[in-house]
């Protein structure tokens, strides 16, 4: 146990990663009913746009690390965001009023073409995002390993929901985004402008995703095409933690998921790490499916 | 001219196969006779895959996602009785059919009553559990992550199946019969509870169908089949590693069924030449070819959604009190 507050740090971080990219499948699903399968890819794209800004182009080596980042987090949403919107255009919007199962085929279809379109660019190998920017220090306190960049990431992570948590509860567009999301008629009638909240949604979304895509590349210093398959599942195995359609619980969702995967893989066993997710989601939606908070998901008949 | 057009369908459907099963001593001939042999014995054998899917997805509506963990199932089964205790391959058929079955009986009650689309994060979680099981070499039975290799070849009265010709013969006698048994059971009261239950679930279970019961059924039913095809798949390739069941072939499958049109036996065997055939055509264009068949499928759901080559809608004769069939008026 002597490493117990080094673990639950690092549940924090990878955890503070997995509410990130779960926030986008939250928003999507609260609004449209639907799971955005590319969602996952839009992560990996964010980790790609990074690498071209800090690797290719090596702007840590231009700017200095502070503007580099900066410029480079800001960069990576936009982008992301942008790809999200063109998504939504392209592949949910024309099956808003059709079938479900339309939709989550579209879903599918839009992320293997998108995993696809990252390995023909980038290629297919592991690639190494060795941008060195933030200097490798590691504090000791009380005995305990801290590493600058797991505090980075984790900061980074809560500051983006913070704000994202002040948005959606204290402007009007955040108060549209909610409203849709509880019903989507009444809010219609109500005046809101869904395919407005939509887009946002679709903007926001990948932008955070993207974000996280970004933030694992410099955490973890490689980054791969399809990682966004097992990051996505993930997600959202976060986002049915905290209670689908719930936006604070999707950040608590993923937190509770990153200790639940970094205990499991220090006191029980690490080459089972990543099934720890998936059972966790098979109990959740069997014992308790409306996650922490809301969201009917079994039929009741 | 219609009447022409269906007589000349007609002859198609029929000469269509004849000529198929003539196909392997003309491709004896021809010099990659054997591999285009084999390339159609995997078409065949993803179309027998992707008709037990169909059963669960195109007849009873649920999604699924996780079929590849059945056709695990059933591939390590073969491969372990083999292996240790010197099985004939084609005594593990039912031993393989068993086995998946129980497992979906297992892993389907608890998720079984999940909404459509998160029943299909369970099926995708639970292909995704599979494969780290047989990757961390479960109960010391699959091997880790090399697989289990030299499985024996199968044997049908003393008849060894060893060449490309043997392997087209054994899958595609296969999807004939397993296309006619199911062709039976989908018009049958099983079949007829399960499209009911597709259409409305609710209106199903308000005329007395047992809907748990039924959608089980079509989980276990499908599950088995897709065991069978584990075995022919394991004694076909020799070698089964976790690789050659992971989220990637569940959803090979679950595209066929959907591309071809979910619930029509001709759409499912369509869709299998599409999606495992024709990319084969372009291998020189390999990584572009996935990238073709996502966009391909977004296409697809705008335009044509119900898939290819959809089920006609079925017609019931209306019982009457004179049709000495229905004696008493109904027959629930």
């Amino acid at each position: 146990m002597a490493h117990l507050v080094e673990q639950l740090i690092y549940g924090l971080t990878v955890g503070s990663i997995y509410a990130l990219i779960a926030l986008g499948y939250t928003m999507v699903y609260g609004v449209m009913k639907l799971i955005n399968f590319a969602h996952g890819e839009l992560f990996t794209l964010g980790a790609y746009f990074g690498f071209v800004f800090l690797v290719t182009l090596n702007w840590g080596g231009f700017f200095g690390p502070a503007i580099a980042i900066g410029l480079t987090v800001i960069l990576v949403s936009g982008l992301v965001a942008m790809a999200g919107h063109l998504l939504e255009r392209v592949a949910y919007r024309p099956l808003r009023h059709s079938d479900r199962l339309a939709a989550v085929v579209s879903a599918l279809g839009a992320s293997i073409f998108l995993q696809n379109v990252i390995m023909v660019v980038w290629g297919s190998r592991y690639r190494a995002f060795n941008a060195s920017l933030l200097p490798t220090v590691v504090w000791q306190v009380g005995g305990q390993n801290i590493p600058l960049i797991r505090l980075f990431v984790f900061l980074v992570a809560v500051a983006v929901m913070l704000g994202l948590y002040l948005f959606i509860n204290r402007t009007r567009l955040g108060l549209a985004i909610r409203a849709a999301a509880i019903d989507q008629g009444a809010a219609k009638l109500m005046g809101v402008d869904v395919s407005r909240v939509i887009a946002v949604v679709f903007i926001i979304g990948p932008a955070l995703g993207g974000l996280a895509g970004l933030l694992v590349g410099i955490y973890y210093g490689q980054i791969n095409f399809n990682m966004g398959q097992i990051y996505g599942l993930k997600a959202f195995t976060a986002a049915v933690i905290g209670g689908i359609g719930n936006i604070p619980g999707a950040m608590i969702g993923g937190l509770v998921l990153g200790l639940l995967e970094t205990l499991g893989d220090a006191y029980i066993s690490g080459a089972w790490k990543d099934a720890i997710a998936f059972v966790a989601l098979i109990l959740i939606l069997v014992f308790r499916p409306t996650g922490i908070l809301r969201e009917r998901v079994a039929e009741k008949l | 001219m219609t009447k022409k057009r269906k007589r000349l369908f007609r002859t198609l459907e029929i000469l269509g196969p004849v000529l198929f099963f003539c196909l392997p001593f003309f491709l004896e001939e021809v010099d990659r006779g054997p591999y285009i042999l084999d390339l159609l014995s995997m078409v065949g054998l993803y179309a027998l895959l992707s008709l037990s899917l169909n059963v669960i997805l195109g007849h009873a509506g649920m999604f699924h996602m996780g079929h590849a963990a059945f056709f695990a199932m059933g591939a390590y089964t073969t491969a372990n009785l083999n292996l240790t205790y010197g099985w004939s391959i084609m005594a593990t058929l039912p031993v393989a059919a068993l086995t998946s079955g129980l497992m979906a009986l297992v892993v389907a009650w608890p998720v079984i009553h999940l909404r459509g689309d998160y029943l299909l994060i369970v099926t995708i979680g639970i292909v995704e559990i599979v494969k780290i099981a047989l990757t961390n070499d479960i109960f010391g039975l699959t091997g880790g992550p090399n697989g289990l290799i030299s499985i024996a070849r199968p044997s049908i009265f003393g008849f060894g199946i060893t060449r490309p010709q043997h392997f087209f013969y054994l899958i595609w006698v296969m999807v004939g019969l397993t296309m006619i048994l199911f062709y039976w059971l989908e018009n049958s009261r099983f079949g007829r509870a399960l499209k009911y239950i597709k259409e409305d679930t609710v209106a199903a279970e308000g005329m007395g169908i047992n809907t748990t019961a039924y959608k089980l059924m079509a989980f276990i039913i499908g599950a088995a089949w897709a065991g069978m095809a584990g075995t022919i798949f394991a004694s076909k390739m020799r070698t089964i590693s976790p690789e050659s069941f992971s989220f990637g072939e569940s959803v090979t499958m679950f595209t066929i069924v959907i591309l071809g049109g979910s619930g029509n036996q001709k759409g499912v065997i369509l869709g299998s030449f599409l999606v495992m055939g024709l990319p084969e055509l372009f291998r020189n264009f390999e990584d572009m070819r996935l990238l073709a068949f996502g966009a391909a499928l977004v296409a697809m759901m705008i335009f044509r959604p119900q898939g290819l080559c959809p089920p006609k809608p079925s017609r019931y004769r209306l019982p009457s009190p004179y049709d000495s069939k229905y004696p008493g008026g109904g027959h629930c």
